[in-house]
Formats: C-alpha cells, structure tokens, sequence
C-alpha cells in the first residue's frame, strides 16, 4: 500500500511554489496529521539526519507555532509563524519564517494548504508565496542540497521499513 | 551567467507551448527551421523568433551549416532546470511517505473505534 511518490512541484510564478499530492485517507484525517503537533514531529522530521526537537503549535487564527530541528552537528533550524486562517477540514492559511540557530528568520512565506477529499482520497494543494524571486529560489535550492545528497538511501530504507508494516497489517485485516 | 539567470532563461523558455513542442520535436533528432515551421501554423519568421529565445536559454544550439542552419537540442540546461525543482520534491515527498505511514495508523484507529462502537 505504499505511496509511490505522486507529490507534484511546480513554479507557478516568479514568487510561488505550488505542491500537489494525493494522499490514501479522508481530508479529516489529512488534516488532524497536519495540524496536531503529536502528529507533526512524526513526520516532519526534517533532512536525512537530522531530528525534530520542538513541535509547538495552537491551530486556531492568530494562534502561533514553532518547530525546530537539530542536525548531526549541532546546527538548529527553526521555523516560526502564525496560523491567518483556519477552516478545518478544508483551508489553512499561516505565515512560516526560517532561521538558522540564533540568526533572526531569513524572509517570511505565506503558505496556503487546501485540502480536497474524493472517493476517500484527499488531494493537497500547497502554495508557498515568497517576498521575492530570490527568496523563492533559494528555498528550492535548499531543498535541492539536502534532497539529493542522501535522500535515495533514506527513500529505500523508508520503502523497506514501510513496506514491512504494510504487509503486516494486510496479514492482520 | 549566474546560475539563477541561466535557470531563469530556461523556465522563460520552456513557459511556451510551441517552445515545448519545438524542444520535443528536436528530442528526435536535428531539424531545420522549415521543418520545425511545419507542424505549426506559424510563419518561419515567428519560428525563428522561438529560435532566438530557445538559444539564448542555451537549450538548442545551431550549427553553422550555410544554406540550413540545423537546429539541435542541448540537454544540460533541462538537466539542470530538472534537477534543481526534483531536489526540492524528493525532500518533501520523503516527508510526506512518512505522512502517509502516520494516515494509515491514523485510518486503522479510526476502523478500531467504529468497530467497537458497534
């Protein structure tokens, strides 16, 4: 029952990231795993290597969040921002800045997730909007460093352990 | 060129739909500038506009060939327009496979408590 990766990336405009991704579950539930902070750090864990050390968050309008994660040497990543809009199950709007151990955040992305449910699957569609081009691209090329480096050892480790737990429950249904 | 520009020049070219379909039509194989005006219904003058844009963008390249002037494609700008978006996907698409771990626990919970509500 592995997802074989369907998550889209598109650039819609000079400032925008746009993903789209499909995901086997009801958008309540989508939901619950994308805005409870227990679920969050299960997930959100951050580049290969690196561990989530804080998952703070009140999922209501002007209601504040806070993850941060530790890398292998020490280096802390936090992203802070605030939730403008929440219409659960369906709309989310809130505000995320990044900054690197004390450093104050590097810019600020308003990011919208809409989710929409069929057939009991949920679509995700999530826009990313940044100040500026340069801001916009250098979010991708971050992605870029830590995605490629080591991702294809983490994706089959993944595929392996995930595959595992898939059998395992088709073995107990 | 920095980086970001070449890239930039890339995604303005590839935002064309004939410009796509030029870039695929040259996948297989050299093409001159009427046989790439063909398929369109575009005069060779609007073609050769595209050219120039493709060019510039380092995506085609043209060979001095005297009366033809043949038109390849070049690989690595797509390479790297390619890479550079698919890093950033496979950072996430890692994240949320292990969303789609916690959604089927999550979905099992759910089937549990239907079960025993019964």
């Amino acid at each position: 029952m592995m997802n074989t990766g369907n998550l889209k990336v598109t650039t819609p405009s000079d400032t925008e990231i746009l993903m789209t991704r499909v995901f086997d579950a009801p958008r309540a539930l989508v939901w619950e795993a994308m805005s409870s902070p227990d679920l969050i750090k299960r997930w959100l864990l951050g580049p290969p290597g690196w561990t989530m050390v804080l998952c703070e968050g009140d999922t209501r309008v002007g209601g504040k969040f806070h993850w941060s994660w530790r890398g292998p040497d020490g280096a802390e990543l936090s992203m802070k921002g605030e939730y403008k809009e929440v219409n659960p199950p369906e709309r989310c709007v809130r505000t995320e800045a990044f900054s690197f151990g004390p450093d104050s955040p590097i810019g600020e992305q308003l990011v919208t997730m809409v989710l929409k449910e069929e057939n009991g699957k949920t679509n995700l569609i999530l826009t990313l909007l940044y100040d500026s081009k340069e801001a916009r691209d250098g979010a991708i090329s971050s992605g870029m460093e830590h995605g490629v480096a080591s991702s294809y050892d983490r994706l089959a480790e993944l595929l392996s352990s995930g595959g595992a737990r898939g059998d395992s429950q088709a073995g107990a249904r | 060129m920095t980086p970001s520009d070449r890239l930039n020049a890339t995604f303005v070219a590839l935002a064309d739909p004939t410009r796509r379909a030029i870039l695929s039509r040259l996948a297989s194989g050299e093409a001159s500038v009427t046989e790439l005006a063909e398929p369109f219904s575009m005069s060779q003058p609007a073609i050769s506009k595209h050219l120039k844009v493709l060019e510039r963008a380092g995506l085609i390249s043209r060979r001095r060939d005297a009366q033809r002037r043949p038109c390849r494609l070049e690989a690595a700008p797509l390479a790297e327009a390619n890479g550079w978006l698919e890093g950033y996907r496979q950072h996430w698409e890692i994240s949320f496979q292990r969303l789609d771990a916690v959604l089927d626990e999550l979905k099992t919970q759910q089937k549990k408590r239907a079960r025993t509500k019964r």
